[in-house]
């Protein structure tokens, strides 16, 4: 389990990481979302050693972290780059060197994943003469080639076609189900409700919400349902305790103020109506997100 | 919590990962990247041939060079010494001779004049004595010169051109090429990926180690066919002259070009983009230019030499330009090499720290203090 505790950062008079506080927990898709701007990428870079916290600590599996041990991470950073003039099996072979591990090693781990990600047979070919789509697959393979126990991935998704998104995903859930934490952000929060296992929310610089997806959605059902019935849902109108949103033909959305007045209008309907479907109407992810960065 | 322990499908095994093995892979990649380069093998094969072909035709020319001539007066042929240095012409009558003279024929005259001399000839000239002939008729007396020169001063300067030559050929060579690798590195953002798995300090060692091999051998290649085009010319002598010095030469500039290779790795550290460079490492290119021009314009100056010899940046060549010129003593390179190696240590340490710094600030030029403080 990777272990983020207390981090604080500030550049220059600006802070822009509050006692960041959060767990990635092996084997899960963890997303870890933001908006622009809201820390994210300073988070990953401290998690990497790339920037130093100015106060808190990254452990993992309880231990902190030593820089050697960073080699067993693997990180595709924000700003993505790779040497263009350099082959793109060459380069993959020389980082997952970097990271310590022998050529034979090196050399299958690289062939393999390139044909995974459907690179193999551009194996040779310089990184600057790749699309721009295919330079993006090369940056995921950079951040693998060296079988790491820990991914952080700062927006792998962006920039890929749909099917490039579903090819990277079976590459990142292997790894996930082999016991890897996976710590990925992401500002596209369709991506990531379909994707993560588990969420981070942060927001300015401090966490807002952490935990299961299903979970956070659950917590932040409101008392907001959705009524289906086959004649008139007029009448909703006039139960007390209950303010309406939607209100169309035999379709109600509504708020109420406590879950008891729920019941007595599903009570009403069975009375009165054939009961079509009830429902606690649980939020999006999006929902969340704007909920919890207020 | 309880500690999570990867399954075996997680992580592969990991050889301890020694600074020494880092440094080795980032120069191994500097090497065949530069290696590969098409304009590095073309420039290198132009210096290369620059070379050899200059000492070529300056031994053909040497070789060839016109012998000074002489119209001799056949009567006196026997009363002159050796005179092989000259082309001579034989001829009759005084006046053949003067001629001759005249008409720019020949360069000098020996006519026999027993009266007037008691060597029994006359030299004649155009315009003015021709001293080297007159010296050669003369009987010289027992010479002791106190302080030799030791070298010829137009030798002198070849080699301090030579020496100077080398080393401001190759520092900026290679000091632009490790400052172009690491803007590279600076502005496709690949040094996020790096720097998350070996520390800025390896990275810059390693640049600086690969560059060096690259830089040493192409100054070896440049000696060695040096050496070779002096041999093929017969100027072997050349070679038992400047060896110790071109020694010497060889060690003061492995310490001078990881000084000046630091400092430009440090400088490059500081702009993100290939446009910005030439502003930032200018300063740089200045410190390598400043001792170049001052070998040629004072190789035969010893106040200024010495001065040179012991600053860091000119001790590379003024050194061994003295050493060649004889007037250093014995321990004055020993404490010249001194005083570079601790200003390259030194030097290593903040540029370290300056690459450290600005290294993952993208954007505008980091400013130097900004990048000392961190």
């Amino acid at each position: 389990m990777l272990e983020v505790r207390g981090v604080g950062r500030s550049f220059g008079d600006r802070q822009v990481l509050h006692d960041v506080t959060f767990d990635v927990l092996p084997g899960r898709m963890t997303g870890f979302v933001g908006s622009n701007g809201a820390g994210k990428t300073t988070t990953m870079r401290i998690i990497l050693g790339v920037l130093s916290a100015d106060i808190g600590t990254v452990r993992l599996d309880g231990d902190d972290l030593l820089p050697e041990d960073r080699r067993r991470f693997g990180y595709m950073p924000e700003e993505r780059g790779l040497y263009p003039k350099m082959r793109v099996a060459e380069q993959l072979v020389y980082l997952a060197r970097l990271h310590g591990l022998d050529q034979g090693r090196a050399k299958r781990n690289t062939a393999d994943l390139l044909d995974q990600l459907g690179l193999g047979e551009r194996a040779g070919d310089t990184v600057q003469s790749l699309s721009l789509g295919n330079q993006q697959r090369a940056q995921i393979a950079a951040a693998l080639v060296h079988d790491p126990e820990v991914l952080v991935l700062d927006e792998p998704f962006s920039g890929l076609d749909p099917i490039a998104v579903e090819t990277v995903l079976a590459v990142l859930k292997s790894r996930a189900d082999a016991g890897a934490p996976v710590l990925f952000s992401s500002h596209q929060l369709d991506i990531v409700e379909r994707l993560c296992d588990d969420l981070i929310v942060i927001a300015d610089g401090s966490i807002r919400a952490t935990g299961s997806r299903e979970g956070l959605r659950e917590e932040h059902s409101g008392q907001r349902y959705e009524l289906l019935v086959a004649g008139d849902a007029d009448w909703v109108r006039e139960m007390p305790g209950v303010r309406v949103v939607e209100l169309a033909g035999g379709r109600a959305l509504f708020d109420v103020d406590a879950p008891p007045i729920a019941q007595d209008v599903l009570r009403r309907a069975i009375a009165a109506d054939t009961v079509r479907g009830f429902v606690r109407k649980r939020p999006s992810l999006a929902q969340i997100f704007r909920e919890v960065i207020q | 919590m309880t500690a999570h322990t990867p399954p075996k499908s997680v992580g592969a095994p990991r050889a301890k990962l020694s600074a020494a093995r880092v440094i080795r892979l980032v120069a191994a990649r500097e090497v065949i990247a530069r290696l590969r380069s098409r304009s590095f093998l073309v420039s290198t094969g132009i210096l290369l041939a620059i070379v050899l072909g200059s000492i070529v035709v300056g031994g053909i020319a040497s070789a060839n060079a016109e012998l000074p001539k002489v119209a001799i007066q056949r009567s006196v042929i026997n009363a002159l010494p050796d005179m092989s240095g000259y082309a001579q012409t034989l001829v009759s009558e005084v006046s053949e001779v003067e001629e001759l003279v005249r008409a720019g024929e020949v360069d000098a005259g020996i006519i026999s004049n027993s009266e007037v001399s008691p060597l029994g000839i006359t030299v004649i000239g155009l315009d003015s004595a021709p001293g080297g002939l007159i010296a050669q008729l003369s009987v010289a007396p027992d010479v002791r010169i106190l302080e030799p020169a030791e070298q010829d001063p137009f030798f002198a300067y070849l080699v301090a051109l030579g020496f100077g030559l080398v080393f401001f050929l190759s520092t900026i060579t290679f000091g632009s090429t490790i400052a172009q690798s690491v803007v590279e590195e600076k502005q496709t953002r690949i040094v996020e990926l790096l720097l998350a798995t070996i520390s800025a300090r390896l990275l810059l060692a390693g640049k600086v180690v690969g560059n060096s091999i690259l830089s040493f051998g192409q100054t070896l290649l440049i000696a060695l066919f040096g050496s070779i085009g002096l041999l093929i010319t017969r100027q072997g002598s050349v070679l038992a002259e400047v060896g110790p010095s071109a020694a010497w030469f060889v060690v003061f500039f492995m310490f001078g070009f990881v000084l000046l290779a630091s400092m430009f790795a440090a400088a490059a550290s500081l702009v993100s983009r290939q446009e910005d460079l030439g502003a930032v490492i200018s300063p740089v290119t200045t410190l390598v230019m400043l001792p170049y021009f001052a070998v040629i314009f004072f190789n035969d100056n010893p106040t200024v030499l010495t001065i040179m010899s012991y600053i860091p940046f000119s001790a590379p060549v003024g050194m061994p330009m003295r050493l060649f010129l004889g007037e250093a003593l014995w321990w004055e390179p020993l404490v010249s090499l001194l005083v570079l190696a601790v200003t390259t240590g030194f030097v290593i340490v903040v540029g370290a720290r300056i690459y450290s710094n600005a290294l993952l600030r993208t954007g505008t030029r980091v400013k130097l203090g900004e990048a000392l403080r961190g």
